[in-house]
């Protein structure tokens, strides 16, 4: 298991409060902009960074995360440069979690081997890869395990107690518990759903949960924090960028610190 | 032959032909898929399954199509004997209605209440349509803006069947745009909806799915061919985008290998212009919408678009069957350009009085190629997938007539 996410989730439990992970994209809206962004998160308030590795076809984003890596891609962004933009990051950061990201075509068109070596000396700690399930683990999630990299597994409304123990198996770090059945950005699961769904994942699991898709602002980030070990936030924050592409970094931040606030309101259950 | 050898055994449990296929999907779909897999495997062992099947494919598709010899294009092209299997004369208009049939029976017994599909030249959105009108079922076609401009018959066509079509207006704004669209769907209506894909690829058991439904094509050409010539052909000849009508063609015959097999894959305006979709001539392995097969992508990993004349071969991927036996060698694939398609388009029109689509057009400027140097004794097919009538503004607008 990696180090930094173990840390940083004993942290969080020694603290008695929920963790903000955020997700950007890798090279949005700009690879110099990106940059910034992404030194400026864990000042503005983010316990786990998920960074996107952007691809060309994300079939299970919405359109926000959609539009944020056709806009990374047509500005140049490839895999080594979101390599290198975390190795950079690591130099001035060594606590912060990264959690890569995206889709397995780029990885495998890298190369497995080659990419491991490259996320493992540039200080990634995880990986989320959205289009390999448990039955591909052979492809990407045990060697990324020899290799101390934590495989970062989603869990959603159609994963029952006979689908669990399998999505479970080989997940490390963190579980992401998805609230809804459905893409990214688009809407939030019902809170009291929410806890049951997590009430019944830990029945099977030690690994600290995340929740995510459709959360937006700090008041939901505040009502998922009660029950979550930590919030996700993604489509709000490639909205922000989007909206002030030459500033990104500012506006991003402003909404991470909101959010932060959010997450740190919620009286833990 | 024996069992062990046979190219027909595929797919392996989890979906694989030789390094291909798989099910590279969101966990939110894989308890679907494995559903589906589960249900697929019953209906398959289900003998009132394939009576139904096979009644609808004859009295509502109007099947067996006819295997037609050309006798005009055959005299032209001097050598091989040309024939014609016409499944451009199915219900709809062309090879898709087979597996729709296929798959809304498949829909009916899940219990299932909405249909999605996507569709790139709209010949399987309406098909799609059709089995929906005809089964009453609500029907969701995605399709992208880019096809949408160039296919408008089609979808009218696909409204007056009382489906929904959705246009796509991210990405390229085409086949594989669509594609991403109709999974994004179906993710976020997993309780009730069935997704009839419209080719031999997506996640497992899609490929051996829509290959199974479609192999009604191949089986009847063996019966009709034995009965005209009283043998097996020498070549089969067919066009291939994902490559459905090619698999529906060419199953049966994978163990006879005498049989010389060509897939003909759409080269755009030339293959070394890189405005083509011929992954296997052109591509490399790669992982996109639920399978491992040929892409075009770039050096990142990205994919890249697709160009044909032909909006149903305008797809940077092909079913991953293909892409094990491109590599095995038991099918050789090629490519012809659209400029070459547009040649084969009118050439069957004036010489065999039969407007073909634009997609098996490219199966014929092959057979253009190939034939010449045949003897007058080999025995060569030509999937005749599609008819040409949704193309003929494309093809005016390409010869420079105004309509």
């Amino acid at each position: 298991m990696s180090d930094r996410i173990d840390a940083r989730f004993r942290q969080l439990a020694d603290e008695r409060r929920a963790g903000l992970v955020t997700f950007v994209t890798a090279g949005d809206p700009n690879p110099s902009e990106s940059r910034r962004l992404l030194a400026a998160l864990p000042r503005a308030g983010a316990d786990v960074i998920e960074l996107g590795m952007p691809f060309s076809d994300p079939m299970a984003d919405g359109p926000a995360i959609q539009k944020s890596s056709l806009r990374a891609l047509e500005a140049g962004q490839t895999l080594a440069n979101t390599l290198a933009m975390v190795g950079e990051f690591r130099a001035s950061d060594d606590a912060t979690p990264i959690v890569l990201m995206g889709y397995y075509n780029p990885i495998f068109s890298y190369g497995v081997d080659r990419f491991l070596e490259d996320a493992t000396r540039a200080g990634v700690d995880g990986l989320i890869v959205v289009d390999l399930p448990p039955e591909a683990d052979s492809e990407l999630c045990l060697p990324a395990r020899a290799c101390g990299i934590d495989f970062i597994r989603l869990a959603t409304p159609t994963t029952d107690d006979r689908r669990l123990p399998s999505v479970l198996r080989n997940s490390s770090g963190f579980l992401y518990y998805v609230s809804i059945a459905g893409i990214t950005g688009t809407r939030v699961g019902e809170t009291d759903v929410v806890a049951g769904a997590l009430a019944r994942i830990r029945a099977h699991t030690e690994l600290p949960i995340a929740v995510g898709f459709g959360i937006r602002t700090p008041e939901q980030a505040s009502r998922i924090a009660e029950t979550a070990d930590a919030v996700v936030v993604g489509s709000a924050l490639v909205d922000a960028v989007e909206q002030a592409p030459e500033n990104a970094a500012v506006a991003v931040s402003e909404l991470v610190e909101m959010l932060k606030a959010g997450v740190l309101s919620a009286r833990k259950a | 032959m024996d069992q062990s050898n046979s190219f027909r055994n595929g797919p392996d449990e989890d979906g694989h032909f030789g390094t291909y296929g798989g099910r590279f999907v969101a966990e939110t779909l894989m308890p679907l898929i494995l559903d589906l897999e589960e249900h697929f495997a019953a209906a398959s062992r289900d003998e009132a399954f394939w009576s139904e099947f096979n009644a609808l494919l004859k009295h509502y598709v109007g099947r067996p199509s006819p295997l037609t010899f050309a006798p005009r294009i055959t005299e032209r092209f001097g050598g091989a004997k040309i024939y014609f299997k016409r499944d451009e004369l199915n219900h709809t208009g062309a090879h898709k209605i087979n597996n729709c049939i296929g798959q809304i029976l498949l829909a009916r017994r899940m219990g299932k209440t909405r249909i999605i599909a996507e569709t790139g030249a709209g010949q399987h959105g309406v098909a799609t349509a059709t089995v929906c009108a005809r089964f009453g079922m609500p029907c969701t076609v995605y399709m992208g803006e880019t096809d949408i401009e160039r296919q408008q018959p089609n979808v009218f066509r696909m409204r007056l069947l009382g489906a929904e079509v959705r246009p796509v207006s991210s990405g390229t704004r085409t086949l594989k745009d669509a594609m991403n669209e109709a999974l994004r769907d179906w993710v976020a209506n997993v309780e009730d909806t069935f997704y009839i894909i419209g080719t031999v690829a997506g996640p497992h058991p899609y490929p051996a799915m829509v290959r199974d439904f479609q192999a009604v094509i191949g089986n009847e050409v063996r019966a009709q061919i034995v009965e005209a010539e009283g043998r097996l052909p020498d070549t089969l000849v067919a066009c291939i985008g994902g490559g459905s009508n090619a698999m529906g063609l060419f199953h049966p015959f994978l163990d006879d290998t005498g049989v010389r097999l060509i897939g003909v894959e759409a080269g755009g305006e030339g293959v070394e212009t890189g405005r083509h979709a011929a992954s296997l001539t052109a591509g490399r392995p790669g992982v996109l919408h639920g399978n491992r097969t040929y892409l075009l992508q770039n050096d990142d990993g990205q994919i890249n678009d697709a160009h044909s004349i032909s909006a149903g071969l305008d797809y940077p991927g092909i079913g991953p069957e293909h892409s094990w036996l491109h590599d095995v060698g038991r099918v050789e694939y090629v490519s012809v350009t659209d400029a070459e398609a547009l040649e084969a388009f009118q050439l069957c029109a004036e010489l065999e009085g039969i407007l073909p689509a634009l997609e098996p057009s490219h199966a014929l400027a092959h057979v253009a190629k190939l034939a010449p140097d045949l003897g007058a004794d080999h025995l060569l097919v030509m999937n005749l997938c599609g008819r040409g009538d949704k193309d003929v503004f494309s093809v005016a607008e390409a010869l420079d007539v105004e309509l």
